[in-house]
């Protein structure tokens, strides 16, 4: 199983890989979400959706269905 | 005097760019509309040094220049089109020196429009607590422009930014990265096909779904034999171009910047932690909302007892210190009480900007989004429709307009159509006079049951909001993607400036707006209730003296032949026309004809009963000692019991009566089609609910 943002617990970190480009939303790159950035799990709603995450510095919220998109590599 | 220096302001949301438009113009500014579009226009004059001014136009935040939304297509539409007279000689950019790296994105953007552009490193002030130092001088020479360290919050810097709009024209407009090196060989064509042309600016007119003025992107291929790609293809490249800014920016400020880790204090995350917590989140947010409307409730009374007072006051005044006559009646009995009965609710609106802004101001209300979005999902709405939702509990009008941050057309729409049963301050008026009627002044577990009762009623029209969404959502058949991203700003502690100056406008625009409607209103519904029409209305003396033994008091006699005046004027007859309608909701024609000219606008309502009532009445009363007078004319009794007043509140809330929303709901939908259905179905749902109130109450 690929391992995506939406796998991450809270406080955890993780490296963003290269991702499908047609699938994530331009508005998400220019956010901060790059291939190579470091994102980390701040906080959770209930149900794990959505989540609240601090990717290079820029603190995002984002829906569990795009976090499935965002491939990344744990550290 | 010489030309004005066009300056437009633009950056990413929450980086203060506001604090630093109201720096620049003080209250010199004002808040219109783009022609044909409701995107907020904000502008305003700056002094500069000698004696020189600029023009100032704050631009919708955005993230970047490729627009998602209305608001960003706004900014785009400017910068492309020199032949606008609002075309900025000079472009501000206002970016957040703790966000320095997303901002610069939309900095190198603009910058490669060969515009003049000013950058502001905004929230210079945190620096040393956050442990940034920045090398100007580097980045300005990477860049190629000026820098201003700007403080908006400690007016820092603001003096200097003058001074560089002032010399605009010393400024670069070099591009600091060329467009060509996301795909030589395509625009070494473009370049070719228009050799006069910011290469940039072209990209954008071919990527961007937004009107020109004289530039058609679908002209750029036939015209010039020049072919562009395919969707996809230049999708890829617009993600192409992000990653290859970002990296001119990680370039950039590894020079440029240096964050000291160990002095940095992140306030956010410990706030977070509580704040957006599973359990601790939603109890908070809640006790927030019940210390806003016992607030609104508790505090407000004072000075609306002394505006109540001094209109009754102004009124007799008029009417002693003018000559008698139909004219001066006109404006004691038509125009001042009807102006009062807005005029009350100032400071009960007041109070609700002032904390809505507050709530934005601080970063609040992305946490707020951030909790709701998941249950709000189950009801077809967005965590984003939380911000139409709450402001709608200022102006139905601005709320619709917020729905479009929310990304997702169904989503949006269903916002649009059941925002109008959040509790707007319009409702306000008539909730406040008839609790005060019908609920009794006393304390129950240390809360005002008049307070709750409010508080309940807000719930009320938030509940319905959510249970409409819903069923809309099951009902309507619209199939949209999309994505939900949202930022979590940084805490901040709202400025005095900007939430005074956001309290100031937006009261004054509800006060004004509804003022005009309010005062015609009142002189029809003045002249419509002082004449009347044949021998019943004009000999109305003759007939209650004759009807009346001698025993009976001046005064009553008085009073009685008002009543039978009033009666037969021209709105008596109206109002006795639509009395069947409204006698089973247990109101009288008075507040029928209250409700329908409501449907006007809802604050119309207490205006007009003050009209109603003080027509061919010499006591100084209130509207309140007025309305508990009122007698029902089929049951007997008090015309305002529980049951009527628990009926009335009940219509209130549900009914559609405001035509603006309408309008904008028109507007931002695009058919009439909504709007109808809304005035429909909600009055009609108003009807039925109230009429089952009384009738079970009763």
């Amino acid at each position: 199983m690929k391992l995506t943002v939406a796998h991450l617990q809270r406080g955890q970190r993780g490296i963003i890989k290269e991702f499908i480009a047609d699938k994530i939303p331009l508005k998400l790159l220019e956010m901060g979400c790059l291939p190579g950035n470091l994102v980390e799990l701040v906080q959770t709603a209930p149900f794990r959706d959505p989540m609240y995450l601090n990717i290079n510095g820029s603190h995002l919220a984002i829906r569990k269905e795009t976090a499935l998109l965002i491939e990344i590599e744990l550290i | 005097m010489g030309k004005q220096i066009n300056v437009s302001l633009i950056g990413n949301p929450n980086t203060g760019k506001t604090s630093v438009f109201n720096q620049l113009t003080g209250l010199n500014q004002q808040v219109g509309n783009y022609p044909g579009i409701t995107v907020e226009k904000k502008e305003g004059i700056c002094k500069l040094p000698r004696g020189l001014k600029a023009h100032i136009l704050d631009l919708p935040g955005t993230y970047s220049l490729n627009a998602s939304s209305l608001d960003e297509n706004v900014v785009i539409e400017l910068l492309l089109n020199k032949n606008d007279k609002d075309f900025p000689d000079v472009a501000v950019v206002v970016s957040d020196v703790e966000n320095l790296k997303r901002n610069l994105l939309l900095f190198t953007q603009i910058k490669d429009l060969e515009i003049p552009t000013i950058l502001v490193i905004n929230m210079a002030d945190r620096m040393e607590r956050k442990g940034i130092s920045l090398d100007i001088e580097v980045l300005e020479a990477k860049l190629n422009t000026k820098i201003a360290l700007v403080s908006a919050r400690k007016n820092t810097g603001i003096e200097e930014l003058k001074e560089m709009i002032l010399n605009y024209r010393q400024i670069s407009t070099e591009p600091c990265l060329h467009a060509s090196i996301m795909d030589p060989e395509y625009f070494g064509r473009l370049r070719k096909a228009f050799p006069n042309q910011s290469l940039y600016k072209l990209w954008l007119v071919i990527t961007q779904d937004v009107n020109f003025a004289n530039i058609n992107r679908h002209a750029l291929d036939s015209e010039t034999g020049f072919h562009t790609k395919s969707n996809s293809d230049l999708k890829r490249l617009q993600q192409k171009e992000t990653i290859l800014r970002y990296q001119f920016i990680n370039g950039l400020l590894k020079e440029g910047l240096k964050v000291d880790l160990n002095s940095a204090t992140d306030l956010r995350i410990r706030f977070d932690r509580i704040l957006t917590h599973r359990v601790w989140g939603y109890v908070i947010f809640f006790m927030i909302l019940l210390l806003i409307f016992q607030a609104i409730y508790n505090w407000s009374s004072y000075p609306m007892d002394f505006i109540d007072s001094t209109f009754v006051s102004l009124s007799e005044w008029t009417k002693d210190m003018m000559p008698e006559g139909p004219f001066t009646n006109l404006i004691s009995e038509g125009i001042i009480p009807g102006l009062g009965g807005i005029v009350i609710f100032i400071p009960q609106i007041a109070f609700l900007f002032f904390f809505i802004s507050i709530l934005e101001e601080s970063g609040y209300m992305s946490r707020v989004v951030f909790l709701m979005d998941r249950i709000m999902r189950r009801f077809g709405l967005s965590g984003k429709s939380v911000v139409p939702l709450v402001s709608g509990t200022a102006c139905a009008i601005p709320a619709v307009m917020a729905a479009r941050n929310i990304e997702n057309w169904k989503e949006r729409l269903i916002t649009i159509l059941v925002v109008p049963f959040t509790t707007c301050s319009a409702r306000l008026p008539v909730y406040l006079i008839i609790i005060a009627l019908v609920i009794p002044d006393q304390s129950f577990l240390g809360f005002n049951l008049q307070g709750l009762t409010l508080m309940l009623l807000y719930l009320l029209g938030f509940g319905t909001a959510i249970a409409s969404a819903w069923l809309l959502n099951k009902i309507l058949k619209i199939k949209s993607k999309s994505y939900f991203v949202i930022e979590m700003p940084n805490y901040k502690l709202p400025m005095v400036k900007n939430v005074a100056i956001n309290v100031v406008e937006k009261t004054k625009s509800f006060v004004l707006g509804a003022g005009k409607i309010i005062l015609a209103i009142s002189i029809i519904l003045w002249v419509l209730a002082s004449y009347g029409p044949g021998d019943t209305f004009n000999n109305a003396e003759e007939i209650v003296t004759s009807e009346y033994n001698e025993d009976t008091s001046e005064s009553n006699l008085e009073e009685e032949i008002a009543a039978h005046k009033l009666k037969h004027s021209y709105i008596g007859i109206i109002g006795r026309g639509i009395e069947p309608a409204v006698t089973p909701l247990g109101y009288d024609w008075k507040i029928g004809i209250a409700i329908v000219s409501s449907f006007a606008a809802r604050e119309v309502f207490v205006g007009t009963l003050a009209t109603i009532y003080s027509v061919g009445s010499d006591e100084e009363e209130t509207i309140k000692n007025r309305m508990a007078a009122e007698i029902n004319p089929v049951l007997g009794g008090p015309l305002f019991t529980f049951a009527s007043g628990i009926s009335l509140l009940l219509f209130y809330a549900f009914a559609m009566q405001c035509m603006s929303t309408l309008a904008i709901v028109k507007r931002e939908t695009n058919t009439w089609k909504w709007p109808i259905l809304q005035l429909v179905i909600m009055s009609a749902f108003a009807y039925v609910v109230a009429l089952i109130a009384f009738q079970v109450l009763k």
